[in-house]
Formats: structure tokens, sequence, C-alpha cells
């Protein structure tokens, strides 16, 4: 039992990290905090299903496409919606991303309707036996497949120019602009990468449990992530990612069937609350360098 | 090269600081603007790079003219891809990337890989020392480091035209000589442009061609380097000199805004 928990609770967390990369790249390049997160995940699990089970088309070109639009619509948004905003008092930033989330919401809850739907089986339905534990390979699969793209992003944002331009813009607006970086174009490609990465998370979670509107308040539970790993630190929303989603996993294993059920649900609000009053700035907290 | 013509700028669109400011740098030269603080030398610099607009200032009045095209009020973006770079008051480096990120990231507007390689070498040779801090974390360097790197980072753009802002800022006096013997270094090798603002007169007097000294928004006085160290007025408040040498504590209380000129 241990060693399943164990798996399903990487498998998840490996998918609330890159909700919640998503989420912080927006955070440390604009200072915007992103709740229509949640909705871009729904976006990339509803397209992918549609071009999957409506449209035929294979997984892994489905899947590209998906991204594709995730990547776009990514584009659109901050293009239409956060650029006219530049300059504009963060709270008003933040209602407008609640907007945008209950719209995205409405539009696909009127394009998909609210029942849950199912990909047809695309992973190896026999679970995997490892060393005697057996894992249904959907997990396997999501957790090897959200790793690899950690792991792509971090290459990408150390050793690409534009990765490198990502994060000078996080560190110094105003240095960036003035030795020529496009600020505007940053942000664009932040909430490109951002919905991309939702996406994908949609994808791999939709797999696991079928496609409905419930899927975006996943959008929500990145909160409880990104506070325990920090705002502003991407190695802290991976962290949080997997710890969360093993806490939820090993609450759901071992106390659920004690008190009735629940409070996996609950746990990872509880944990926000905790890290709020103990480490406000989360386990990661961006490092303030001060010079002696 | 570049010409501010009766610039006149607004911030938040009621404070009006710069009065209707003229100044001329001619290609190849240095160029000093030299003046108190808070007498608005930032703010002209920001005129020019077009950082303006992100503090809600505008150019409301004259016209900013680089190489014969008007580009008062333009995009910061679209002002360095003319070839002007602001290094800003305080160096404002990357402080969670390296060094050699730091200088990565100025050339976004570059494809030449090649060309880039040749001008990180470029800015390792005028700076030894930052090669060997490549690797290191920025926000760590010291201040001399971090304004080595600023100037550093705006070389690797290609500039025409660099605009320094203090970069004698918080420096030991040592430092600044270094730091300016290197700006006039890369004045001289590869022809850059370069308009430097300061409020410490003496070190920027030693490198500039020619010099303007401001005062609440407007030119008060111009010249070269000789006849304004020559000047009464600049002896006394930006030099620290008086017929009879250096003046007494006492006196210079009286203008303690300008204490920083006597450092
Ligand atoms: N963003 C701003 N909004 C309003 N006033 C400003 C702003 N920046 C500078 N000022 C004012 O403009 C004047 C000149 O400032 P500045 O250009 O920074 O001077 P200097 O660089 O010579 O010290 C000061 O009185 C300052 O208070
Ligand atoms: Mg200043």
């Amino acid at each position: 039992m241990f060693w399943q928990l164990l798996l399903t609770g990487l498998a998840i967390g490996s998918i609330y990290a890159l909700v919640a990369l998503g989420f912080v790249l927006i955070y440390k390049a604009s200072g915007c905090l992103n709740f229509a997160q949640g909705e871009f995940l729904l976006l990339g699990a509803y397209v992918a299903l549609t071009l999957v089970t409506t449209y035929k088309v294979p997984f892994l070109p489905a899947v590209i496409l998906t991204l594709a639009v995730a990547a776009l619509a990514g584009l659109v948004v901050e293009r239409l919606v956060l650029r006219p905003l530049i300059g504009e008092p963060v709270i008003s930033v933040i209602m407008v991303t609640l907007g945008l989330s209950a719209l995205m919401r409405g539009i696909f809850q009127a394009l998909w309707g609210t029942d849950t739907r199912v990909f047809p089986p695309i992973f190896p339905q026999e679970p995997v036996s490892l060393g005697g534990v057996s894992v249904s390979a959907v997990y396997l699969w999501s957790l090897g497949l959200a790793v690899l793209l950690l792991l792509l992003l971090s290459l990408f944002f150390k050793f690409t120019t534009t990765g490198i331009v990502m994060r000078a813009v996080a560190d110094d607006q105003q240095a960036a602009l003035s030795v020529g970086i496009s600020v505007k174009r940053v942000f664009g490609i932040t909430w490109a990468i951002a919905a991309v990465v939702a996406a994908v998370g949609g994808i791999l979670l939709g797999n696991i449990n079928g496609v409905n509107a419930s899927l975006a308040s996943l959008g929500l539970k990145v909160l409880p992530v990104v506070i325990l790993g920090g705002l502003e630190s991407v190695p802290g929303a991976v962290v949080g990612g997997f710890v969360i989603g093993l806490i939820e996993s090993f609450v759901g294993g071992y106390l659920d069937p004690l008190v009735g059920g629940g409070l996996r649900e609950v746990v990872p609000f509880v944990i926000l609350l905790l890290v709020l009053l103990v480490r406000p700035y989360g386990l990661f907290g961006e490092e303030i360098i001060e010079r002696v | 090269m570049l010409e501010l013509n009766n610039v006149e700028v607004i911030y938040d669109r009621v404070v009006l600081v710069l009065k209707g400011l003229s100044l001329k740098v001619p290609p190849h030269s240095i160029v000093a603007l030299l003046g108190a603080n808070g007498a608005g030398k930032t703010t002209t610099l920001k005129a020019i790079s077009g950082l303006l607009q992100v503090e809600r200032g505008k150019v409301t009045d004259g016209q900013v003219i680089f190489q014969g095209e008007d580009i008062t009020n333009w995009d910061p973006e679209k002002v360095s891809r003319k070839g002007i770079f602001h290094v800003l008051e305080g160096r404002h480096v990357f402080e969670h990337l390296t060094v050699e990120e730091n200088l990565l990231a100025a050339t976004c507007l570059r494809r030449d890989r090649q060309g880039i390689k040749e001008d990180l070498e470029k800015v390792y040779s005028y700076f030894p020392r930052l090669k060997e801090l490549r690797r290191k974390i920025a926000g760590y360097l010291s201040g001399g480091e971090q304004q080595m790197l600023a100037i550093g980072r705006a070389l690797m753009s290609r500039p025409h035209l660099v605009l320094l802002d203090e970069p004698s800022l918080g420096l030991s006096p040592l430092l600044v000589s270094e730091i300016f013997h290197i700006v006039k270094e890369i004045n001289r090798r590869e022809r850059t442009t370069i308009l430097v603002v300061e409020q410490n007169a003496r070190v920027a007097l030693s490198v500039a061609d020619y010099a303007y000294v401001m005062e609440n928004g407007r030119i008060v006085l111009e010249g070269e380097p000789e006849k304004l160290r020559e000047n009464e007025d600049v002896r006394e408040f930006y030099l620290g000199l008086t017929p009879e040498g250096r003046k007494s504590y006492r006196e210079v209380k009286h203008y303690k805004r300008r204490k920083r000129w006597l450092s």
C-alpha cells in the first residue's frame, strides 16, 4: 500500500508541479497572480479530448496540436486582457484574472457541457508491476512526462537566450528595458509557456480522472502549492507540487478510511494556513540578496 | 549625434522637472552632465532612453534628436534598437543571474553567435575582474564589480551611444578613477559616444571633452573642462575649492546639499 500511495502521490504531485510552475512564472515576470491557471488546464484537457474523440486525431499529433492551441490562447489572453493593464494596481489585475476564469469556464460549459468525458484508453490498461508493487501505467507515464517537461524547462531557462532574458525580466524590469529587452514580448512568451504547462497537466489529469469542469478546481489547489514553495520560486513550485501530491495521497490512503473520507481535500488548505502562519515566504521564498 | 532642444519633462501630468533643457553630444565624444542631487540629471537620461514612460513621465515640449531622427517619446525598446543604451543609476544588475548571464541577456536583439562570443571576450578584456567572476551570482558582487558589469552589459549590445548615470555612486575614490579610466579607454578604442551624468565633478571633468552644469531642470553653464575648472562657481560649489584652497568644514556646511561634491 505504501509504495502504491507513494507512486500515485508523486504522479499527481508532478502534475501539480507543472501547473504551479506556470503560475509562478507569470507571477515572477509580471507580479500578476493568475487565477485562471486552472481554466488553462481545462482548456488543454478539452481540446485534446475533442481532437482524439470527435476528430479521431491520433494521440501524439493531438497533443502537439493542443499545446499549440494552448500557447496561442496564452498569447492572446496576454495581449488582449493583461497588456492593457500594465501599470494598473495589482488588485485590478487579479480581479481581471478572476473574471477571465469565470468567462473561460462559461465558454467551456457552453461548448462541452457538464458531463464527465473520458479519454479513450491511450496508455496501457494492465497495471505495471514494479518490484512487487502494481501501479496503473497512466500514473507512471504522467510522472515520467511531467518530470521530463520540468527538466526541459529548466534547461531552457539556464541555457537559451530567451530563457535568460525571461529571468532577467523577472529580476529587474527597468534594467531589462534599459538593455533593449522587449518586456512585452517576454510577458507574451511567459503566458504561452504557462498555458502550455497547464495544458499538459490537463491532458495527463484528464487521462487519469476523466474531464469535467471540476478539473479546473485544481487551479485553486495551486495556491497551497505555490504558497508552500514560495510564490517567487520555480524550484519551490516543483517541490511544493510533489509535497502536496504526496500528502494528499497518503492522507487519502491512510486517514480517510478512518474518518470516512474528505480529509484529502482539506489537508492542502490546512497546510496553506500553517505555512502562512509560520513561513509566509514559503519554503523557498525569494532570497533577497544583501551584500555585506 | 545627439541633440536635445528645449526639452520639457513632466511627471504624472503635473510635476515639471525639465524646463527647456538643450544640449549636444558630438559623435565619438564624452560629454559630462553635472549637477547636484535633484537637478534633473537622471530625468534627462530617461527622456533620451524612453524609460520616462514606465515612470509616467513624458517629454511635453522640445525634441530629442538622434542621428538626425526625432526620437522624442519613443518606446525604450525602439530606442535601444537605434543603438542607445542606458546604464542606470545604482547599476541595476540582474541580481539572481550570473555575471555571464547578465552579459548575455543584453544580446537579445542580436542573432550572430560568433559576434556575441567576441564581444564577451572584449568585455572581459576591458574588465578582467569580470572574467574571474563570470559564474558568480551578480547580486553578491561588490559595488565596483556591479558597476563594471553594468557598463560591460551595455557594451554587449555594440552601442553607438551609452548613457552613464552616476557611475561613481558609492564607490571608493580609487575604484572611481579606475572605472573612469576604462570608460575613457572604451570611448577611445570603440569610438563609443558617451553621455555621463555625475555629481563627482572632479573625475567627470578629467575624462570629458565637453561639460554642462545643470540646476533645477536647466543648463546653467557649459564649456570645455578646462574652462569650467577655471569658473569660480564650479570651483566653489562643485570642486570645493576657493582661492585659499579647500574650504573649511564650517563654510562648506552651508552648501550641505552639495556635500557629495567634496568627497
Ligand atoms: N517618477 C517621478 N515622479 C515625480 N517626480 C520625480 C520622479 N522622478 C524624479 N522626480 C523629481 O524630479 C526631480 C529631478 O530628479 P532626478 O532627475 O532624479 O535628479 P538627479 O538625477 O539630478 O538627482 C526631483 O525633484 C525628483 O523629485
Ligand atoms: Mg540621479
